[in-house]
């Protein structure tokens, strides 16, 4: 069996002509297997969804409980078998619930990665690399200038702020499945334990992440609460409301940003960031080499991200690698946009 | 140097002045000595380096990464230093170790060429990717973290608060004494020593500065007290010369926040033939007349200056005041007596790079309005177009450092006014972040195919009261219909849009500017939502005020 007849490139995502199933596909199908609940993975309309137990229900409260005609979740490691393609999910380490899926037919092994990372996370199952003939990676933060610190040093920057400003709020954009919850076990593993303040956007999910067991201490909503409480308080918000009318009530506040993306100055200046904060939901550049090195693949396939940069280090390596040139995803930094303004209006 | 590098790093993101003053005191106040020194030496721009330059650090990365991840980065990331820090391979088991910025400081001056790279290497092996990037900052000597010299020796004073009140302007007064590390500056301005004495023969000495006058100001002003001089458009200076103690000859120009911007007019060294500091105004001077200040901006910002334009833009000073006549100080007597010194100064000198600022005769307010309105009659003749309004001083004022209300007043002419329609509409920062506080702005000229289009030519953003930003903003939001980044696009059709009355000093030919024009000093006035877009400005209206 050639790869290719296992699982290829197609307009509507990844499809595995060998299951009849797609893998995070960009439309409506049949039959889909989702590797996370990002907006650009996950999109309602699917006849019959496969997917962790976490994703379907991070779904369910983002879009709906109708989001797909049909769902059945699958536990990380159990198998089950579609159209003679045996199908596992594995930890991706990237948000709560986040799935590798590994495809096995006739003794070839393909792992599609979905978004990963590889660092420590408080808050999701640890990045299990699995060994494979052919790994899809993403490639979001591949180039060798992404090496993203540890996240507790980067929460550290914003506690000493907290102090160096202690009458101003400081506004943390982070998205608000994954990061935003990231940051708030992060803020209190440093020991900060006075309330954090959320965008309305955001209380959804973190219920969730709180109902699966985990503690964020005192998560107040910022509406309803007195001006005079933001004064050196930490908010988290979706990012685009940063920039809102929204963050009017905030008087002189900080803009901070929680994203790999901050790792180069440009990109912190150009979206007005203060205090960048390099904690990333992705794979730096050396963790996506390290995580293809270790599925011993022999050979790479890159969907989405800087492919040319991780093709060539690929090339160089001897390891057989073709980006694929999938359009619709990494696109997180609109996921925000869909968003609406909490306590305003919408717009006509 | 994890100090100072986490310090450069927060600045580099930091718009607020006071915020940046804040981070800078912080640092000093919780860094000793010669470290934070050597830092404020590194913000003031004071440290250099001969053999550490940005071509080693190319050859180092060359040695070490792929060339193609290298240029793949260097294209993403856009800046050599910051790309080099990033991307630097950290070999394995290297331990993290930060160096002193004084043992960097001391390294990058006495290393020789040979030895440089491979200390520099080791530096970067053991600092983690900020410190990286401050120590590459420090070798290809630009900062760009937004911090003036000034600012940082207000930060230094800041230190004082409480104790020993020293203010900026007496930092300022020291200062051209001084040497890294600045432990004698720290100590006085924290009470712990002595004033630093100034060995310099020809330091700077804080400007005087006036406040703008307003119409009901006049009335409460006797005439008789009063003189009145041009206000020349080109760039205050104080031109110092004095003989050191070996008996060497010291000539400095300073800008009016005490920059040294001699090696930039070398042409006016030899006209400063006294020992004195005279304050005055930088201009271009050609066959007799006094250029634009478009011209005069030829010759500024540069480190160094051809022949060429030297002999193309000659500099000259015309001459306001005198602070030091040879060995007295004449900042303790009256306006009318240091002008009397001056006046004998030049004409001692006798050099066509020097002149006086003539005085404008008047004897009522009346008078002084209508010589303001019309300078060319009134004296300033074919210079008149230089003149950006006049300068009112108190015969019996002395020279004070800063800005004392009272003895000086500027009356500028009135700005020039044109309604042009917003175009679009980017978002501020700090306090302002949620605002869309910057304007870019256009008027009408004939596009490619006969028809009317707009082209920007300029952008502003201040003049405006708070409510107006919140009203301009609303109709940013409600009115996009592009957006890129910060920045949206918003209509300006004919018959739909915002104008603006923008006011501004004047106008430069630019070929920077796909309008052809650069407009000096721009500002909101006045929001004409009374306005159809289409009855806005025409660029051939701006182009007639070109001559």
């Amino acid at each position: 069996m050639r790869p290719e007849d296992l699982l290829c490139p197609s307009p509507k995502g990844l499809y595995s002509p060998a299951g009849d199933f797609y893998v995070d596909p960009t439309r409506a199908v049949p039959r889909a297997v989702i590797t996370h609940g990002h907006s650009d993975h996950a999109r309602a309309g699917h006849a019959h969804v496969l997917a962790t137990r976490e994703t379907l229900d991070i779904m369910a409260l983002r879009m709906g409980p109708g989001f797909a005609g049909a769902t059945q979740a699958l536990a990380y490691g159990a198998e089950i078998i579609l159209n003679g393609v045996k199908v596992s999910l594995h930890p991706a380490g990237h948000v709560l619930g986040s799935a590798q899926v590994r495809l096995e037919k006739d003794g070839l092994v393909i792992v599609v990665s979905g978004d990963y990372k590889d660092a420590a996370d408080p808050t999701c199952a640890p990045f299990e690399p699995i060994r494979c003939h052919v790994f899809v990676s993403e490639a979001t933060f591949g180039l060798p200038v992404f090496r993203h610190p540890p996240a507790a040093g980067e929460v550290d920057k914003l506690l000493a702020s907290v102090r160096i400003f202690p009458e101003r709020t400081h506004i943390v954009g982070a998205y608000s499945l994954g990061k935003a919850q990231r940051m708030m076990a992060l803020i209190r593993r440093a020991g900060h334990d006075a309330p954090i303040y959320v965008h309305g956007a955001l209380t959804n999910i973190t219920d969730y992440y709180e109902s699966c067991g985990m503690d964020f201490g005192e998560i107040l909503p910022v509406k309803g609460a007195p001006k005079s409480a933001f004064a050196g308080a930490i908010v988290i918000a979706p990012p685009s409301s940063m920039t809102d009318l929204w963050a009017r009530r905030f008087a002189d506040p900080i803009t901070c940003f929680a994203s790999g993306w901050m790792r180069v100055r440009a990109r912190a200046r150009q979206r007005g960031v203060e205090l960048p904060l390099v904690v990333s939901d992705h794979a730096d550049w050396d963790g996506l080499c390290a995580s293809i090195r270790a599925t011993g693949c022999e050979e790479l396939w890159v969907t989405h991200g800087a492919e040319d940069a991780l093709v060539h280090w690929a090339h160089t390596r001897q390891l057989r690698a073709r980006p694929l040139h999938m359009v619709g995803y990494g696109e997180e930094d609109e996921e925000a946009v869909v968003v609406a303004p909490e306590g305003e209006a919408p717009p006509p | 140097m994890n100090r100072f590098a986490a310090l450069l790093d927060r600045m580099s993101y930091e718009a607020g002045r006071n915020a940046k003053i804040r981070l800078m005191a912080d640092y000093f106040r919780s860094t000793p000595d010669p470290e934070r020194g050597l830092a404020l030496a590194a913000l003031t721009g004071a440290l250099s380096f001969a053999n550490a330059k940005p071509g080693v650090v190319r050859t180092l990365i060359a040695e070490r990464a792929d060339p193609v991840l290298f240029e793949m980065s260097y294209d993403y990331v856009g800046d050599l230093s910051e790309t080099v820090a990033l991307m630097w391979p950290r070999p394995e088991g290297a331990r993290p170790h930060a160096p002193l910025l004084s043992e960097i400081v001391h390294g990058l001056s006495t290393f020789s060429k040979v030895s440089l790279p491979r200390h520099l290497a080791d530096w970067l092996d053991g600092l983690d990717e900020t410190g990286r990037w401050a120590l590459l900052k420090l070798i290809t000597g630009s900062m760009r973290v937004g911090a003036s010299a000034r600012l940082a020796k207000t930060a230094v004073a800041s230190l004082g608060q409480g104790l020993t009140e020293v203010t900026p302007d007496e930092v300022e007064l020291v200062w051209p004494g001084l040497e890294p590390p600045y432990e004698e500056l720290f100590a006085w301005v924290e009470g712990r020593g002595p004033r630093p004495e100034t060995s310099n023969p020809a330091p700077f000495r804080p400007v005087m500065l006036a406040h703008a006058i307003e119409e009901t100001d006049f009335t409460a002003l006797d005439p008789a007290d009063f003189r009145a001089e041009w206000k020349w458009d080109g760039i205050r200076v104080q031109a110092v010369a004095g003989t050191g103690p070996d008996g060497a000859r010291v000539v400095r120009l300073y800008s009016r926040t005490g920059e040294d911007i001699s090696d930039a007019f070398p042409d006016m060294a030899e006209a400063i033939a006294f020992d004195g500091a005279m304050d005055g105004e930088l201009l271009i001077v050609r066959d007799g007349r006094v250029e634009p200040f478009n011209v005069l901006q030829q010759r500024l910002n540069r480190k160094t200056v051809t022949v060429k334009m030297l002999a193309e833009f000659p500099a000259h000073i015309r001459a306001y005041d005198l602070l030091v006549d040879g060995a007295d100080d004449l900042r303790g007597e009256p306006f009318a007596t240091r002008r009397a010194r001056l006046e004998a100064l030049v004409a001692r000198l006798h050099t066509p790079r020097i002149d006086l600022s003539p005085m404008v005769p008047f004897s009522t307010w009346e008078a002084l309005t209508t010589a303001r309105r019309d300078p060319a009659s009134a004296g300033a003749g074919a210079d008149a177009g230089a003149v950006e309004g006049v300068m009112i001083k108190r015969a019996d004022s002395l020279y004070l450092p800063g800005r004392p209300k009272g003895p000086w007043w500027k009356w500028k002419r009135d700005p020039h006014t044109v309604d042009a329609v917003l175009m679009y509409a980017q978002r501020g920062h700090g306090k302002r972040s949620s605002f869309y506080s910057d304007y870019t702005f256009g008027v009408w000229t004939i596009g490619d195919e006969g028809e009317d289009v707009l082209v920007p030519v300029g952008k502003a953003y201040f003049g405006f009261t708070d409510e107006e930003l919140k009203q301009i903003d609303a109709f940013v939001r409600r009115a996009t219909i592009n957006r890129f980044g910060p920045v949206r696009e918003v209509v300006h059709e004919k018959d739909e849009g915002l104008v603006l009355e923008v006011a501004f000093e004047g106008l430069a030919r630019s070929t920077r500017h796909r309008s052809g024009i650069a407009m000096r000093f721009p500002r909101i006035a006045r929001l004409r939502w009374d306005k159809p877009p289409g009855e806005a400005d025409r660029l051939e209206t701006l182009e007639a005020l070109l001559g």
